[in-house]
């Protein structure tokens, strides 16, 4: 495979375009409303009104709007395009009626709405577009063409200048910069390296990672080929979620395709550079999407942590060097190089650059993902592109960051989303889940549910987490059973700040997040379950027993 | 014989058990394990594999697959163990997963999850007494957007109600 090759086939893909494409969602949420029966039902429904040569039905990954699924958009009808929401699979000639002009009942989104309209999309630019199956809808949208530069006009460390330049920094929550994180690995001595993308996506609320690998594994794939490149690596690992079994399948489609094409293997575009990736399966735990932890669990072993330094960039994978980036970070790659640092670092704010992958779930009207550049501010989000909670209530708090994350309630809603304002508010950006809660959400209940879900996730490698969060966890049911007293929650913030201060990982370390941050905004919740101090029989004089322990 | 070994293992030395050559199950789990090069840190491929195979991870199998890949069986059964995902115990005809992801949680998945209870007698975790049924749990499937979601034997269904879900399971108990 050589340039001319790839433009060939790229050209080839895009005369074969017809007038008018009828876009299928077939991503995991669209899919569990029977989106593949829709296109079936589509095809066969443009054969049987002889539309075929104008017409073509197309298998696309998410769209975003995920809440009204299953989608199917509209091209070269109208202007800006036009997006069918809820369809069902009876209504399939219809909307293939309604391309000769006959009527349809079927709902139409608004493609104008802020949903959309604000989005940047950059990393999901081909996400609802192209088929996710096919190389050659990937390469004919440009794909593949940052790997060819890369490897014909770059030096490595001129790839990690270009990324450190972006100011990208790493999309899996921590927000370390990029660059420097390659550049270490690049720097590190050692003949054999590696690359691992993490697409251990265990945040609950949290479906960015699923999307991209189901939407464009190719990406995802090319930026690890970039930067495996960059830092010397001729081996990568996916570590994707068993619970994701259409991302796997799409990623072992893709693999298989770009090995065919020459564009993963030995010798890509004919040079010296060899690259192989392999897939690997997670098996249900979330303390797997902490690096070290993942790293152990690659090499098929339990996944627990172990104490950093020494970094993976300095011993990794077998003791060797490795890069380790989110699915996200990755995503992020190909664009970057494609349109240039510069363009990269105009977006966003000053220390968080270019755009972010959300998944705005819980109680709000519109669901779904979004992707919005750095510093557009919460209140943008959940009430302009989520249109605010949904039967007139208000919205309370916006949960960001998963089990490490914050509650950050509603007067705090115009701060910008960059990672250093939410830190600032006690959560974190995480990954990208953004769970909305409503005026009837309980905030202790939702303390206790991440402290139960931190603690069934603890490794039990160390004690303030494997103790800890069961000792957290009690105290939090006996405060929401209204049986706890000021001395207990005095206790829980005690026991907060020594799980956050002493644990291994960054389980362990943030797990306290969401009961700190309840504490800091909803304080008066916790304090109206409390029960008052029991008094001391003043005759016996006898001390009460909890101060003897 | 090592526990450890890093030269390339010798095959002949490792026969199935008894019962292993009667059944094909291991057969096809052998060529899986071959496909891997029998390599160690494949184990969780394997046992992925093992399961889908076998519905569950029995002991034998278990020490079918260390012997397989020369790892001491505590290795095999702390990483079987170690993964919600891989179970020892046997599961019932049907499977049905609750979401209790955040987007699920505060769309009422709990409320699912005890109607379900009470329809069927079982905790998370628990099969029913007949086999019909097995009840799990999931920390998140990553279908947020159309929750609170349920999974009826690998098949999602997005949107459910408590009384969606008791109706669906009413075919299956």
């Amino acid at each position: 495979m050589q340039l001319d090759d790839l433009n060939a086939l790229a050209e080839k893909q895009r005369a074969s375009r017809k007038k008018i494409c009828l876009r299928t969602c077939m991503s995991a949420g669209c899919m569990s409303s029977r989106a593949d029966v829709i296109r079936q039902n589509l095809d066969t429904a443009v054969k049987a009104q002889g539309l075929e040569a104008e017409v073509e039905v197309r298998r696309v990954g998410c769209m975003g709007f995920c809440g009204q699924g299953p989608l199917v958009g509209v091209d070269g009808v109208k202007e800006g395009g036009m997006l069918y929401e809820q369809v069902k699979p009876e209504d399939a000639s219809a909307i293939v009626g309604a391309l000769k002009g006959d009527k349809c009942d079927v709902a139409l989104g608004d493609p104008g709405h802020p949903f959309f309209a604000r989005q940047m999309r950059v990393v999901r630019a081909n996400g609802g577009v192209i088929d996710p199956e096919r190389i050659e809808d990937y390469i004919a949208a440009g794909g593949y063409l940052a790997l060819h530069s890369t490897l014909t006009d770059l030096k490595p460390a001129e790839v990690v200048e270009q990324i450190t330049r972006s100011g990208l920094r790493g999309r899996g929550g921590a927000g370390f910069p990029t660059g420097l994180k390659w550049g270490t690995v690049a720097k590190s001595p050692g003949a054999k390296k590696y690359v691992v993308c993490n697409g251990d996506e265990g945040d609950p609320g949290a479906f960015m990672d699923r999307s991209i690998l189901e939407s464009d594994p190719h990406l995802v794939l090319e930026g690890m080929a970039v930067a495996a490149y960059a830092v010397g690596a001729d081996q990568g690992f996916i570590y994707v979620r068993a619970e994701y079994p259409l991302a796997i399948s799409r990623l072992q489609a893709a693999i298989k395709q770009a090995r065919q094409l020459g564009l993963l293997g030995g010798a890509i575009f004919e040079s010296p550079f060899n690259f192989n990736v392999d897939i690997r399966i997670g098996a249900g735990a979330f303390v797997c999407g902490e690096e070290t932890a993942l790293m152990a669990s690659v090499e098929g072993k339990r996944g627990t942590p172990r104490p950093r330094p020494p970094f993976p960039a300095e011993s990794g994978l077998w003791g060797c060097p490795t890069l380790i980036n989110n699915v996200e970070t990755f995503a992020n790659i190909a664009p970057i190089l494609r349109r240039g640092a510069d363009w990269y670092a105009s977006i966003g704010t000053e220390k968080s650059k270019g755009t972010k992958v959300f998944a705005l779930t819980g109680k709000i009207q519109n669901n779904g993902l979004i992707e919005v550049p750095m510093g557009i501010t919460l209140r943008q989000i959940v009430e302009e592109m989520g249109g605010g909670a949904p039967d007139g209530g208000s919205i309370k708090s916006v949960q960001t960051g998963g089990p490490s994350g914050g509650c950050i309630p509603s007067q705090h809603l115009d701060t910008p989303v960059d990672y250093d304002s939410l830190n600032r508010l006690g959560s974190i950006m995480g990954s990208g889940g953004m769970v909305v809660m409503d005026d009837k959400t309980n905030m202790v209940e939702i303390a206790k549910f991440y402290m139960e879900f931190c603690m069934e996730e603890s490794c039990g490698k160390c004690i303030p987490c494997r103790t800890g969060t069961v000792q957290m966890f009690h105290l939090l049911e006996k405060i929401t059973a209204k049986r706890a007293t000021a001395r207990d929650l005095a206790r829980l913030e005690e026991l907060c700040d020594m799980v956050k201060n002493t644990s291994l990982c960054g389980l362990g370390q943030t797990a306290p997040n969401p009961v700190m941050s309840t504490l800091r905004f909803f304080r008066g919740e916790y304090e109206a379950l409390l029960q008052p101090e029991p008094q001391p029989a003043l005759s016996t004089g006898a001390t009460e027993p909890s101060t003897i322990r | 014989m090592a526990l450890t070994t890093t030269s390339e293992p010798s095959r002949a030395a490792v026969r199935p058990g008894p019962d292993a050559t009667k059944d094909k199950r291991f057969k096809i789990l052998e060529a899986h394990i071959k496909k891997f090069q029998y390599r160690q840190d494949a184990l969780i491929e394997v046992l992925h594999k093992a399961q889908e195979l076998f519905g569950y991870l029995e002991d034998n199998v278990m020490r079918y697959v260390a012997a397989q890949l020369k790892l001491p069986p505590s290795r095999v059964y702390g990483v079987a163990t170690f993964y919600h995902l891989f179970t020892l115990k046997p599961q019932g005809e049907h499977t049905c997963v609750v979401c209790l992801g955040t987007a699920c949680y505060v769309k009422g998945a709990q409320r699912i999850l005890d109607a379900i209870e009470a329809r069927t007698h079982i905790k998370p975790g628990e099969t029913t007494p007949d086999n019909k049924l097995s009840l799990l749990t999931a920390r998140c499937i990553g279908a947020c957007g159309i929750a609170p979601a349920v999974v009826y034997d690998s098949q999602v269904a997005p949107k459910q109600t408590p009384e969606d879900t008791i109706a669906h399971l009413n075919q299956w108990i």
